[in-house]
């Protein structure tokens, strides 16, 4: 099975592009709008002062003396100026007749009414002009007579302003592209956040941790932290089956070993002949490693079953090793072992009286198990307010060269174990009795170097 | 123009027919024989810009100026109606220059020199200042008193009235039917202050003798012909220098309006880079600080003149073209000739 995942683009990187695709779309949209909105308001504002000029020359004709006159205005004109550099064209006339002004300038297309001027963009002397022309009827020797006034001008300082506020509105839209961009970036990262922690939590979780993700996540990540439970309770469930089944295997088996060994042993007691007495040995010593073998894996699934749901209780360490010290003092005694006991400090701790003492005792009767005949065990218990250490340092010779971290593995023995009933399950269980307490195990070769010593540290509280 | 005096009935005559060509002054080649010519046309006396173009031919051999002077009002009529083909124009009658400029006659030029005239001083990049003139009162120096000097058109109008019989025949100004700067002059009043009338008015009463040139009314002047006279060039009196005990330049102290002497480049220029070449040579030695020593004229953003507030600059731009609308014209004609029949 690959640890791997199969990798099909990014939300992220998905995110990130339509958002910046939707920011410059919006950009161009704003720049757009902006140029035609400024393009409106340039012609709107050239028009009316275009329609004021014309307005001050209509005011300035008259009829003198049965003759239509035209006074131009200075200000008709100058008020142009003031605007832009651009050239200026007029001309005033009477039904058709020019009365003044440029007699060339072209005529609109379309037909021009009293109080309604029209504007127009056409060209002239090479040269593109927007041209407003109103009308006014007067009296002309008590006849009704059509004045029509046009005003025109070029329009390159229209450009040259249309071109620079074009360039505003471009790093206007620049600028809006780049901000939302940032934003997007931003929001990207941040939407996928939720998605990361997550993922690191849960990676970040011990080979032992099963409980269900109880952190809180968006909503939309809902289904997918729902199925992730479900799955790793259908995990947790079925763990705990397998479990069960080993220590009912293991018990089912313990009992019918032991009618077993009792009849093996009464054989022993009748057979005479050397060959078979020592046949029955080899199965009575069988007999022993596999009954041992079966009290472990009842002892893991205890400690498994009891760590799971740890009770704590207040524990005196240096209490609890003397007991199991005096315990197992008549199985050392058999073997001329000495066994030193040793406490200084409070080793005082909180945790599962019955888990410390099944940990402690596992390595104290590995250390007995090992040792050859007349050698000194001596197990230390040490307190200082903040950890509660145990460690028991014995002659057995040592691990040799084997991983002492692999060790503490299910079934892994060291190199010395041949010829010695063992499960290899021993230190597993004094290892997670260790961990289940926030505390930790360790093995080292003794000061002395004539064996190992292995220390069960806990913290205090 | 040999005769400067002219009679109001002959300019009312003279208005009404178009001369078949335009009338030249003077005609002056600069230059080697033969070589490629620049051709100017100006209002300005040859003897004024000489020196600017002397420095300009300096470093062009081959190159050789063709200066023809000519009145404003026929410089119009050369380029506007006759088609003569100049290179550069040159002249005082600002509105007539941008009248060309608006009507298409020009082309645009930018280059550094152009760039240092201020906003005030171009048109569109069609037409360029080169310098600024007051329009002053040029009084005899002996015919007067010191206290009798007029300081504004006020003290000239009291002057005048208190004393008709001294001044009858003795006042000039402008024709203004005949000289383009005259009528941009008498506009640029009649638009100011309606002192103007009264001074036409009471003037008109006085056989007021009428110039085409401010030339002319300088020498008139100093000669003791005339006592007073109004709207002359305060840049051409005050370059007299042989005259200077003579005469005395007043720039009036409620209003002088200030001339800007300007180039514009033609459109059917035969030698358009020397154009723009001679155009650049005038705007840098005028807009440079300090102005070159051979430029003619008093620096124009320079301060001596009339006092600041004083000072009517006569902006470029189309409130120009108003003047010379055909009927406004007229009408302006109209009110001026009838103004100076009035007594």
């Amino acid at each position: 099975m690959t640890r791997r995942a199969h990798v099909s683009g990014s939300i992220r990187r998905r995110l990130l592009l339509q958002l910046l695709g939707s920011a410059a779309l919006l950009a161009a949209i704003l720049f757009v709008t902006v140029l035609g909105f400024v393009r409106d308001v340039a012609e709107e504002s050239h028009d009316s002062i275009l329609f004021a000029s014309a307005t001050s020359i209509m005011d300035s004709v008259a009829v003198n003396a049965g003759e239509v006159s035209v006074d131009l205005p200075y200000a008709a004109l100058s008020m142009l100026g003031n605007v832009s550099d651009d050239r200026v064209f007029y001309r005033v006339s009477r039904a058709g007749e020019v009365l003044t002004g440029y007699s060339d300038l072209p005529a609109g297309e379309a037909t021009v009414r009293a109080g309604q001027p029209v504007f127009e963009t056409l060209d002239y002397k090479g040269e593109t002009i927007r041209m407003v022309t109103s009308s006014r009827r007067l009296s002309l020797n008590g006849a009704p007579t059509d004045i029509e006034v046009s005003v025109a001008q070029t329009q390159n300082g229209q450009a040259a302003i249309l071109a620079r506020l074009s360039r505003s509105a471009l790093y206007l839209g620049i600028g809006f592209f780049v901000l939302s961009s940032a934003l997007a970036i931003w929001s990207a990262q941040s939407s996928v956040r939720p998605l990361k922690s997550l993922a690191q939590a849960v990676s970040r979780r011990g080979p032992k941790d099963l409980r269900p993700v109880s952190r809180p996540v968006p909503s939309e990540m809902a289904p997918l932290v729902s199925s992730l439970n479900t799955f790793i309770d259908r995990l947790g469930v079925s763990l705990t089956r397998s479990e069960d089944f080993i220590a009912e295997a293991a018990h089912r088996v313990r009992t019918p070993l032991a009618t077993v060994r009792t009849q093996a042993e009464i054989t022993l007691r009748r057979v005479e002949k050397e060959e078979n007495r020592g046949s029955l040995r080899e199965m009575i010593r069988a007999i022993d490693e596999t009954s041992r073998a079966s009290g472990q894996l009842l002892d893991h699934a205890m400690v498994s079953f009891r760590t799971d749901s740890l009770e704590r209780a207040d524990i005196d360490l240096a209490e609890l090793a003397r007991e199991l010290v005096e315990r197992l003092r008549p199985v050392a005694d058999l073997k001329d072992i000495d066994l030193h006991f040793d406490s200084s400090g409070t080793p005082r701790m909180s945790g599962d009286a019955i888990l410390i003492q099944n940990a402690v005792r596992n390595i104290l009767d590995n250390a007995i198990k090992y040792s050859p005949p007349e050698r000194q065990v001596h197990i230390r218990v040490a307190g200082d307010g903040a950890q509660a250490r145990v460690s028991i340092e014995d002659e057995a010779g040592g691990f040799g060269t084997t991983d002492t971290h692999a060790l503490t593995e299910r079934f892994v023995r060291g190199e010395n174990t041949q010829g010695v009933v063992g499960s290899g399950l021993g230190l597993t269980i004094a290892r997670e009795v260790a961990e289940a307490h926030g505390g930790t195990l360790t093995i080292e070769t003794s000061k002395s170097g004539a064996g190992a010593c292995v220390t069960l540290c806990f913290p205090s509280h | 123009m040999r005769n400067p005096l002219l009679s109001l009935a002959l300019i009312a005559s003279l208005w009404g027919v178009s001369a078949s060509a335009f009338e030249i002054e003077d005609r002056q080649w600069v230059g080697p024989e033969n070589a490629r010519a620049l051709s100017v046309i100006s209002t300005t006396d040859f003897d004024i810009l000489a020196p600017l173009m002397e420095s300009f031919l300096r470093n062009r051999p081959g190159v050789a100026v063709d200066y023809v002077v000519a009145s404003s009002s026929e410089l119009m009529k050369a380029i506007a109606d006759e088609g003569q083909a100049f290179d550069v124009a040159l002249s005082s009658a600002m509105d007539l220059q941008t009248k060309l400029a608006n009507d298409g006659f020009t082309r645009p030029h930018q280059s550094s020199a152009t760039a240092l005239i201020p906003d005030w001083g171009e048109w569109r990049n069609h037409v360029f200042a080169f310098s600024q003139e007051p329009a002053s009162i040029v009084v005899s120096a002996t015919a007067l008193t010191e206290a009798e000097m007029p300081r504004t058109r006020q003290a000239l109008i009291t002057l005048l009235r208190e004393q008709p019989d001294r001044f009858r025949g003795r006042i000039g100004t402008y024709d203004v039917s005949v000289s383009g700067l005259g009528y941009l002059f008498a506009t640029q009043d009649a638009r100011t202050s309606e002192t103007y009338w009264r001074l036409m008015e009471l003037m008109g009463g006085l056989d007021l003798q009428l110039y085409c040139c401010s030339g002319a009314m300088i020498e008139q002047v100093a000669d003791g012909e005339i006592f007073v006279a109004y709207n002359v060039l305060g840049s051409y009196a005050r370059a007299r220098a042989d005259l200077a005990d003579r005469i005395v330049v007043i720039d009036p102290e409620d209003y002088t309006h200030l001339m800007m002497r300007s180039a514009i480049l033609l459109n059917d220029a035969a030698q358009p880079e020397l154009a723009e070449a001679f155009v650049d040579h005038l705007i840098t030695a005028a807009w440079s600080n300090p102005p070159a020593p051979e430029y003619p004229f008093r620096h124009p953003l320079g301060a001596p003149g009339p006092s600041e507030s004083a000072r009517r600059p006569i902006q470029l731009g189309p409130g120009l073209l108003v003047y010379q609308d055909r009927e406004k014209r007229k009408r302006f004609l109209g009110e001026w000739v009838s103004a100076l029949r009035q007594e």
